[in-house]
C-alpha cells in the first residue's frame, strides 16, 4: 500500500505553503529534515483554540480552562496511543527533542552518574545529542564514548559492542540520522544494551512521522522528538519514559504546575508527568498537533512509509547517474534523506543556485560538525523528502543540479 | 537563471574562487588571523606582511564556496601596497556595499564585482568572511602571530 496519485493531489492541497512560488518558480520543498510544512487541519487547530479556547490549563475551575486542559490532556493521550506508549503518564511535553535530552542529561547527571561512568553516543549524532552529554560528563567526571561508523558510515555494532562496561550508564543514539538519513538498527542496539541493565535513549526527531513507532516492542528507555518535524507546530516536542525512570528522575525545572504542595522551606512535587512540566506549557501547539497527528493517522504511517521510501529509492537513482555528484554515505539502509557534494561546486553555492530554481535545500554541517569532520567533509548539501514531495520534483532537482555542473565546470 | 543570480556568480568569481590568487601561506607574515563562519564552515587563514603602516604583500588559505573564495581572492589581490589607512577605508566601502546596499565606492574598484551578493542575505557573510578577518588583523584582535 502505498500513496497513489489521487491522494497526492489531495495531500498537496491540504498544505498551504505548497502553493506559494519562490522566486517565480513552484517551491520545491526539500528540507523536510530542518522542518516540515504543516497541513491545514494543523493551522487550523491554532487559530481555533485562539479564537475560541484559549484558557491556561490544569488551573481554572471555569468553562475554557475546561475545555483547554481537556484538549491538551486529550493530545497527550493521542500521542500516547500513537507511538504505543502504554499510558499517557509516560509522555511528558518539552519544547522539542533538544529540551528532551538536556532533560535526561540533566536528571542523569544530578541522579546517576559519578566520576569514570561513560555514556556512549555515536559518530552520527547531532548536536543536541552530544552536547548535553558534555555538560553532564563535564559535571559529574563522567566520559563520553563514541561509536564509531563503517566505510558506508553504517553504525559499526561491533564496536559499539567493544564499548559497553559496567562503566556505561546510558546509550543516546539517534533513530535516523538528520545528515545522513541512515535508519539505525535501533531494536539490537537496544536488546544488546538490556543484556547488561544499560538503558537507551532514542533520538527519533527524524523517524516518528515517517516509520511507525512502538515504544513498547522497541523496549527503549527515553524516546524523544520534536512536533515540527512531524507536521506540528515549533516549539513543542515530547519526551517518551518509562514509568521506571520517570519516578527516579529529579524534575529538570521547577514552578508552577510541576507541584503538589509548597511552602517557602520546600515542595512536594507532582507525579509524572506533571513533574516534568514546570510553568505554563505550548498549549496551543500541544493541540496544533494533535491536529497533525490524526492527519497522519487519516493518511497512514505504513503507507506514507511506503511511499517515501519509493522516493528515497528514485532519488538514490536519479543522483547516482549524475557523475559530478558524490553522495555522503552510501548504506543500504536509508530513508528519503541524501546527502551529496559537487566535485567543484561548494554546498552553499549549489543551495543558492537551486533556490533560484524555486529547491529548498540545507547545505553546511546540519548540526553534526563532529562527523563533517569525521567523515573529511566541510558541509554537504542536503535533500530531505517526505511525503507531499513527488518524482517530478526530483527531476526538477537534477536538472537544476546540471545546470550548476554546467556553470561551474 | 534569475539575473540577480548570474549577478552573484558572473565569470570573474566562479574562476576566483575556483583558482583563488594570492593563495598559499607566506613564511614572512608579521600578521596571521583565522577567520571561520560557523554557519558555513567556510575557512581561511589570513597572512599580512606589514611594513611601516603599509601591507606589502597579503596572502590566504582556506576552504569555502566560491563567495568566500572569490571575495578573499580579490581583497588579497587588492590590498597588496595599501595602506592599512586605506585598507581600513575599503573595509568600510565593501560593508557598505554588501550590508547596506549602497552603491560602490569608486576606490572599490573591480571589488565591485562582488555586489550581487547584497541581494542575498544568507550570502553576504561569505562575502565578508575574509574583511572581517582583515579588519580583526588590523585591531590586533586574537593575533596568533608575530611581528619580526
Amino acid at each position: 500500500m502505498t500513496l497513489t496519485a489521487q491522494d497526492m493531489t489531495e495531500i498537496r492541497r491540504d498544505f498551504p505553503i505548497l502553493q506559494t512560488t519562490v522566486r517565480g518558480k513552484p517551491l520545491v520543498y526539500f528540507d523536510n529534515a530542518a522542518t516540515t510544512q504543516k497541513p491545514r487541519a494543523c493551522i487550523d487547530a491554532i487559530k481555533k483554540y485562539y479564537e475560541h479556547e484559549n484558557a491556561n490549563v490544569h488551573r481554572g475551575v471555569h468553562y475554557l480552562s475546561e475545555i483547554a486542559t481537556q484538549h491538551y490532556e486529550d493530545a497527550r493521550q493521542l500521542l500516547a496511543r500513537f507511538i504505543h506508549a502504554p499510558s499517557p503518564n509516560n509522555i511528558v511535553f518539552t519544547r522539542g527533542t533538544t529540551e528532551a535530552i538536556n532533560l535526561i542529561a540533566h536528571g542523569f547527571a544530578e541522579a546517576i552518574l559519578q566520576p569514570e561512568d561513560e555514556i556512549i553516543i555515536s559518530a552520527m549524532e547531532h548536536h543536541a545529542n552530544i552536547i548535553p552529554w558534555q555538560i553532564a560528563c563535564q559535571k559529574t567526571g563522567a566520559k563520553l564514548r563514541i561509536v564509531d561508523l563503517h566505510d558506508d558510515t553504517s553504525l559499526n555494532i561491533g564496536h559499539l559492542t567493544s564499548l559497553l562496561s559496567d562503566k556505561t550508564k546510558l546509550i543516546a543514539l539517534c533513530y535516523i540520522s538528520n545528515t545522513l538519513g541512515n535508519i539505525n538498527p535501533i531494536k539490537s542496539v537496544i536488546d544488546l544494551a538490556h543484556i547488561r541493565a544499560i538503558p537507551v535513549l532514542v533520538d527519533a526527531a527524524q523517524s516518528v512521522g515517517h516509520i511507525p513507532t512502538d515504544v513498547q516492542q522497541l523496549d527503549c528507555d527515553f524516546f524523544v522528538f520534536s512536533a515540527h518535524k512531524m507536521y506540528g507546530p515549533t516549539g513543542v516536542g515530547a519526551l517518551y519514559a518509562t514509568s521506571h525512570w520517570l519516578n527516579k528522575l529529579p524534575p529538570y525545572q521547577g514552578g508552577g504546575d510541576m507541584i503538589l504542595r509548597v511552602t517557602f522551606d520546600s515542595a512536594t512535587y507532582q507525579q509524572p508527568p506533571h513533574k516534568f512540566e514546570a510553568g505554563t506549557p505550548p498549549i496551543a501547539e500541544v493541540i496544533a498537533w494533535a491536529a497533525s497527528i490524526q492527519y497522519l493517522q487519516q493518511l497512514g504511517i505504513e503507507k506514507i512509509q511506503a511511499y517515501e521510501q519509493s522516493l528515497s529509492d528514485e532519488l538514490h537513482h536519479q543522483l547516482k547517474l549524475l557523475t559530478f555528484i558524490q553522495l555522503i554515505g552510501t548504506t543500504p539502509t536509508k530513508t528519503s534523506i541524501v546527502s551529496f557534494t559537487h566535485k567543484t561546486a561548494h554546498p552553499h553555492d549549489m543551495a543558492t543556485i537551486l533556490d533560484d530554481h524555486g529547491i529548498a535545500i540545507r547545505a553546511g554541517h546540519h548540526c553534526t560538525m563532529p562527523l563533517m569532520n569525521y567523515l573529511h567533509v566541510n558541509a554537504t548539501a542536503r535533500a530531505s523528502l517526505c511525503f507531499y514531495n513527488t518524482v517530478e520534483e526530483i527531476e526538477t532537482l537534477v536538472r537544476a543540479l546540471k545546470m550548476i555542473e554546467a556553470l561551474f565546470s | 537563471m534569475t539575473p540577480e543570480l548570474r549577478a552573484l556568480y558572473q565569470e570573474v568569481i566562479i574562476d576566483h574562487g575556483r583558482h583563488p590568487r594570492c593563495f598559499g601561506p607566506m613564511s614572512d607574515a608579521t600578521h596571521v588571523l583565522e577567520g571561520y563562519n560557523p554557519l558555513c564552515g567556510d575557512q581561511l587563514k589570513l597572512f599580512l606582511k606589514i611594513n611601516h603602516q603599509v601591507i606589502e604583500k597579503a596572502m590566504f588559505e582556506g576552504s569555502g564556496c566560491a563567495i568566500s573564495m572569490a571575495s578573499a581572492s580579490l581583497m588579497a589581490q587588492y590590498l597588496q601596497n595599501q595602506s592599512l589607512d586605506d585598507a581600513r577605508k575599503c573595509f568600510k566601502y565593501f560593508h557598505a556595499m554588501v550590508v547596506d546596499k549602497s552603491e560602490p565606492h569608486e576606490k572599490l574598484g573591480k571589488l565591485n564585482i562582488l555586489q550581487g551578493v547584497k541581494e542575498y542575505p544568507a550570502r553576504v557573510k561569505c562575502a565578508t568572511l575574509a574583511w572581517h578577518t582583515l579588519l580583526n588583523a588590523l585591531d590586533g584582535k586574537h593575533d596568533i602571530a608575530k611581528t619580526e
